[in-house]
């Protein structure tokens, strides 16, 4: 079973949102999602400043089976990527939801957040989605 | 060893040097060499040698059994090889007047006419080099279409995600914002999905059918009327087009472009990434803009078609008539099939795949869509294999080639966890079929009573288990070395 954090969010295309004490929020992939798709190769990172939109592909992950587009959990302003992923994506796999985050951003309406998933709904819906 | 590696300084093969040194004189100074090029200098028996090993380590389907299929390279004729090799067709120069070329023009004239016969689409242009080129010339002629109706808010293309995995790029490339399309649990487009996503914007949709999913989209044509009302286009991609070569025709289920690979379905060479041919077929109301040049005929000569009586068209997408000696070997495979033998081509490839899926269904595998006929390709799951045993798609593909078998497709559709995608084609016997699902069988026994056989494969390649993800990071591409 996939580890899945109580303290995060998450969405169905499989990221994770952690909500920061400064009003941030930091994103990721889940551990399911970095285990489906195996050994990772190379991450393309938002730039900073860049307005993303919930739900629309914001970064993407290459692992050797596939390139994968990353989504937005919620609208915001990227204020900060994970520039030590252009050296060693392997802590992606590694540290899923610790050293491997992706990007941070300051939320358009940290409202978003409450809408999304919680671990135990997240833990159904894999369920689900495994048939 | 790379053949640098051997060279030593003055050692020379006779019968690789040209016969005599062209006398070159026309060149500027400044553009001539100063030092000879860094050749490899080697005799005639290390030469053979050289290119006889690297050619013993391929796998490929001259020697092997190979169920990538159509996909990637399905048998070759030997014939359509040698008579396009013919004088005649060879040494004819691409800029000799029509009338020096009418007998290469016909051939041309004819493949056009088989390929409009056998998708059902009004007409056809030859000249796209390659299946990501008649893409390109098909969504190009879908924005040229709406542009010419001043409609120009038509901004998206829809993609479902069983979809080739080219579509969403060549959308792009063209300048639309893709939208996917999920599939539902039985390898159909999700209708409502699609009902929900269609509207003013939408330009247009891109299909394989047979989906990479294996199945064939059963409700296509309500498909085509929901994407029709709305003012949209279909695409119809060719990767899958063995399945139902002359038995079902795109033009039929309302496609208004369909982009065909002569490199898998009609058999030519397509090793190495190219040369290809990638045919783009459309309807009557897209005719004016297909790429140029294409043949013409009066009932009397052949002549070339292009953009002074096409003024609407997308243009030429290189400076001939693509990549014409492929054409020719296309043309010989429908010409040596004939109508009755392109419907056997969809039969047997599908008989050959719906053999192969009961027989490993049987045997204890897991398909993905077991409801499902397969069409020319179906999937498997190993999906229960990596939970139980910890043994992935990719161990099971690396143990195959210990059983002297090319692996099918890993990983791809990505909608299908563990997956492996078969396509045996139309020319397996019985015999390799059966051949097939044994290493299958024997295989699944290795991971349940000796897993490290399969963790470590393959053992008897040239190579063992490589490291991916250095190999993806760290390229090593050019000799860097100097020669002794």
């Amino acid at each position: 079973m996939s580890n899945i954090p109580v303290d995060l969010k998450y969405v169905k295309t499989h990221e994770w949102a952690r909500l920061n004490d400064d009003g941030s929020v930091t994103v990721g992939i889940s551990d399911n999602a970095q285990e489906q798709l195996g050994d990772m190769v190379f991450v393309e990172l938002p730039e900073i400043g860049q307005e993303v939109t919930a739900a629309e592909a914001s970064a993407v992950v290459e692992s050797v089976k596939a390139a994968s587009d990353v989504y937005a959990p919620l609208s915001g302003e990227v204020v900060e990527v994970n520039e030590a992923l252009a050296d060693s994506p392997e802590t992606v796999n590694q540290d899923a939801y610790g050293e491997g985050w992706l990007f941070r951003i300051q939320p358009a309406a940290a409202a978003e957040l409450e809408e999304l998933m919680d671990a135990e709904a997240y833990e159904l819906f894999l369920a689900s989605e495994a048939h | 060893m790379l053949i640098f590696e051997q060279s030593r300084q003055g050692r020379r093969a006779q019968a690789q040097s040209p016969g005599h040194a062209d006398e070159v004189t026309d060149i500027p100074e400044n553009l001539l060499r100063n030092e000879s090029p860094l050749m490899p200098e080697v005799s005639e028996m290390q030469a053979v040698r050289h290119y006889t090993r690297l050619s013993q380590k391929n796998f490929s389907i001259d020697t092997q059994f190979y169920p990538l299929g159509s996909c990637t390279m399905k048998y070759n004729p030997r014939a359509c090889n040698s008579l396009a090799m013919l004088p005649g067709f060879l040494a004819r120069h691409p800029c000799a007047p029509e009338g020096m070329g009418q007998g290469f023009l016909a051939c041309m004239y004819e493949l056009q006419e088989m390929l409009r016969e056998v998708t059902g689409m009004p007409a056809v242009s030859l000249t796209p080099a390659a299946g990501a080129q008649g893409e390109f010339a098909g969504v190009a002629m879908i924005r040229a279409y709406h542009d010419a109706r001043g409609d120009s808010v038509r901004s998206e293309i829809l993609v479902p995600d069983a979809a080739h995995g080219t579509n969403p790029a060549t959308a792009t490339m063209c300048g639309y914002k893709v939208r996917e399309i999920p599939t539902d649990r039985q390898g159909d487009v999700d209708l409502a999905a699609l009902r929900e996503a269609v509207g003013p914007q939408t330009a247009g949709i891109m299909l394989t059918n047979p989906s990479t999913l294996g199945v064939f989209e059963r409700r296509i044509e309500e498909i085509a009327a929901v994407i029709h009302e709305a003012g949209g286009l279909l695409y119809y991609d060719g990767a899958n087009l063995n399945a139902i070569l002359g038995k079902v025709r795109p033009g039929d289920m309302g496609f208004d472009v369909i982009h065909m690979n002569l490199h898998k379905t009609f058999s030519t060479p397509h090793g190495g990434g190219g040369p290809g041919a990638g045919p783009v077929g459309v309807s009557k109301r897209l005719e004016p803009f297909l790429p140029v040049p294409i043949v013409g005929y009066d009932g009397d000569e052949y002549y070339w078609i292009t953009e002074d009586v096409r003024p609407q068209s997308i243009g030429r997408l290189s400076a001939f008539m693509g990549n014409a000696g492929v054409l020719m070997r296309a043309y010989i495979y429908a010409r040596m099939l004939g109508r009755e033998g392109m419907h056997r081509v969809a039969d047997f490839a599908t008989l050959n795949a719906n053999y192969l899926m009961v027989r490993l269904a049987r045997a204890g595998f897991d398909l993905a869509f077991p409801e499902r006929r397969a069409t020319h390709e179906f999937i498997v799951t190993l999906r229960r294999q990596q939970k139980e045993l910890g043994i992935t798609a990719m161990d099971f593909a690396k143990r195959l080639l210990d059983y002297n078998m090319h692996a099918p497709t890993t990983y791809f559709p990505l909608l299908v966890p563990e997956c492996l995608l078969i396509e045996p084609t139309e020319t397996e016997s019985k015999e390799d079929l059966d051949a097939f699902v044994e290493a299958m069988v024997q295989i699944q026994k290795e991971a349940e009573t000796s897993p490290e056989l399969l963790k470590e494969a393959p053992h008897t390649q040239p190579v063992r288990r490589l490291d991916e993800v250095r190999a993806a990071k760290h390229l090593d591409l050019a000799w860097t070395g100097t020669v002794a």
